[in-house]
């Protein structure tokens, strides 16, 4: 591990602290991205509109790196549909069910010194760990 | 206004997760590996993503944030099942295929059988959050 390879993980930060941050500047909230999906599809009050373009945005953005920076993107997703799907599912009823993800409760929640965040964050790593280390080397490939 | 800085704001922030490596669930992965060949360098995504978020908490400049609003005063300390469960959920489906919320959006951008079907169980999964909680406030509605 050398410097070259730490700057896409360092600048990447950065620039998604700038983004949170930003938005928390001029807005006085939090955008974490699993709240924002959640926004949209329930059509939140006063809320969905701005979640709808902060979405279109990362969208947008994802398009502008498959044109630009391909490598950054997986061209397949290395697991079988049937697992996708129930990771899918996972994802999406936990992250609800937590009030957070990566984003929410890993940058904005301990970004704000929040001692629930900071639990819910440990908590994910460690069951994503475990999952990681029970594919991989008790199931193992 | 609010709506186009969201707007550029979501780009930024598609764009440094695809810096960063968190659109590559191979990176994801091998980052939650331990036991195996652990690479650490997405550890240095949110060491530099946490302090700016937290320098702009602190910040705070003038009375009322730059579009209006309010400055938020409650941070939430409190821990229960929601939080723990949830979190342990999200987890294993993230360690399953080594894509969280985020990413799973900005790697439509390139428009893939395996991307689609993340999206859509993950809408799946948020709706029957939805109709779980339903349930939960009827049966309790305290």
């Amino acid at each position: 591990m050398d410097i070259e390879t730490l700057k896409g993980p360092l600048l990447g930060g950065l620039m998604i602290g700038a983004a949170t941050g930003g938005w928390f500047l001029l807005t006085g909230k939090t955008a974490g991205c699993s709240g924002a999906i959640y926004g949209v599809m329930v059509g939140e009050r006063g809320e969905a509109a701005w979640k709808f373009a902060f979405l279109f945005g990362l969208l947008l953005g994802g398009v502008g790196l498959a044109l630009y920076m391909p490598s950054a993107l997986p061209e397949s997703i290395h697991s079988s549909y049937v697992l996708i799907a129930a990771s899918g599912l996972l994802v999406g009823l936990g992250t609800r069910m937590a009030g957070g993800c990566t984003s929410g409760h890993g940058v904005c929640g301990i970004g704000r010194l929040s001692r629930r965040s900071i639990v819910a964050t440990c908590t994910f790593m460690a069951t994503a760990a475990a999952t990681v280390f029970i594919a991989r080397h008790v199931a193992g490939a | 206004m609010k709506i186009i800085a969201a707007l550029l704001l979501g780009v930024v922030f598609a764009l440094g997760l695809g810096l960063s490596g968190m659109t590559r669930p191979e990176v994801v992965l091998g980052f939650l590996d331990f036991a195996g060949a652990w690479n650490p360098a997405l550890m240095f995504v949110m060491c530099s993503a946490i302090p700016v978020f937290l320098i702009s908490w602190k910040l705070r400049p003038g009375p009322r944030p730059l579009l209006g609003g309010a400055w938020p005063d409650v941070v939430r300390h409190d821990l229960d099942r929601q939080v723990l469960l949830g979190s342990a959920l999200f987890g294993i489906g993230w360690g399953l295929a080594g894509v969280c919320p985020g990413p799973a959006i900005t790697i439509l951008g390139r428009p893939t059988a395996g991307a689609a079907i993340f999206v859509a169980c993950m809408l799946a999964g948020m709706f029957a959050y939805r109709l779980l909680d339903a349930r939960r406030a009827m049966q309790d509605p305290a």
